[in-house]
């Protein structure tokens, strides 16, 4: 018999997400700032106005791939499948970079970031995000398109 | 100035390297996590609940700290009232995680990981975030000032 969720990685995943908190705390401790990447990331490109200053901004942001890159070195290759094609990757990156901005958040700021700090406008943020998720994937699945 | 872009860079990394050990930087596992009438993998919860718990405490200290260690004040969202933009704006990152698998930080992460097709949704995506600037009479997308001491 196959185990339930066989591809499931609890303790990676909660180990990770530690690092993850960690960091998110050392900004808010450290700086005084919100750990929310889709933010930083507008300020790092200049394509947002307010919010951190622009080289801690663009500091952070460099240090996302600096860090993978270490664990990928330390740890051997990272997994990361993409096998979503091309037009899959321009479609959610514009909706992406488009609703990020529009609901002031993403899986950082309002996910993690608010939902510690129990935000009403995180929770709301944070439960229409998963729904829309879930429910792509399964208009997705339902549609042939599934990957 | 560089002890508070050092931090901010060893923020970056930390956050990276979490994402990396945690396998969100992999798009099939977060969509398996969306995947909830199929073959449901529930790794991303373990990664939301791993990343809560420190951060929970880290807002209790927060609360009794005058100012940040390294900046002189804290510059957090004060916004309280839910409006429509905050949630079609949740609605359609919400779509486009679906469709891609990756939200900004694992994205950002993967340039290290998976550079062509990671720079490709990167670009996609700040291409979105333009867009948005380009909207007519958009409000500031977050209200930050000075946060009051708890």
């Amino acid at each position: 018999m196959q185990a339930m969720f066989a591809n499931a990685m609890p303790a990676e995943g909660m180990i990770g997400g530690l690092m993850i908190g960690l960091s998110a705390g050392v900004m808010l401790l450290g700086l005084g700032r919100i750990a929310g990447v889709s933010g930083l990331a507008a300020r790092a490109a200049g394509i947002s106005g307010d919010g951190a200053p622009r080289s801690q901004a663009i500091a952070f942001i460099l240090g996302l791939p600096l860090g993978a890159a270490l664990v990928a070195w330390l740890s051997g290759p990272v997994v990361a499948r993409f096998d979503q094609g091309v037009t899959a990757l321009i479609i959610g990156g514009l909706v992406v970079g488009f609703g990020t901005r529009l609901g002031s958040g993403c899986t950082s700021g309002h996910g993690v970031c608010g939902l510690s700090r129990l935000s009403a406008r995180s929770l709301v943020a944070t439960a229409v995000f998963m729904v829309a998720g879930f429910a792509t994937v399964a208009a997705m699945n339902a549609f042939g398109l599934g990957q | 100035m560089m002890r508070q872009i050092a931090v901010a860079l060893f923020a970056g990394a930390v956050f990276g390297a979490g994402l990396a050990v945690s396998g969100m930087a992999d798009p099939q596992r977060v969509r398996g996590f969306l995947d909830l009438f199929g073959d449901w993998d529930p790794t991303l919860a373990f990664v939301m609940a791993g990343a809560i718990l420190p951060m929970a405490i880290a807002w209790r200290i927060q609360s009794r700290m005058a100012a940040p260690v390294v900046s002189p004040r804290f510059a957090l969202p004060t916004r309280r009232d839910l409006d429509a933009r905050l949630v079609v704006g949740s609605a359609l990152f919400g779509i486009g995680w679906g469709i891609a698998g990756l939200c900004p930080g694992p994205a950002i992460a993967n340039l290290a990981i998976a550079p062509a097709p990671a720079a490709l949704f990167v670009a996609a995506m700040l291409g979105g975030m333009i867009l948005h600037r380009l909207l007519p009479a958009a409000p500031p997308a977050q209200t930050v000032s000075e946060a009051r001491r708890a």
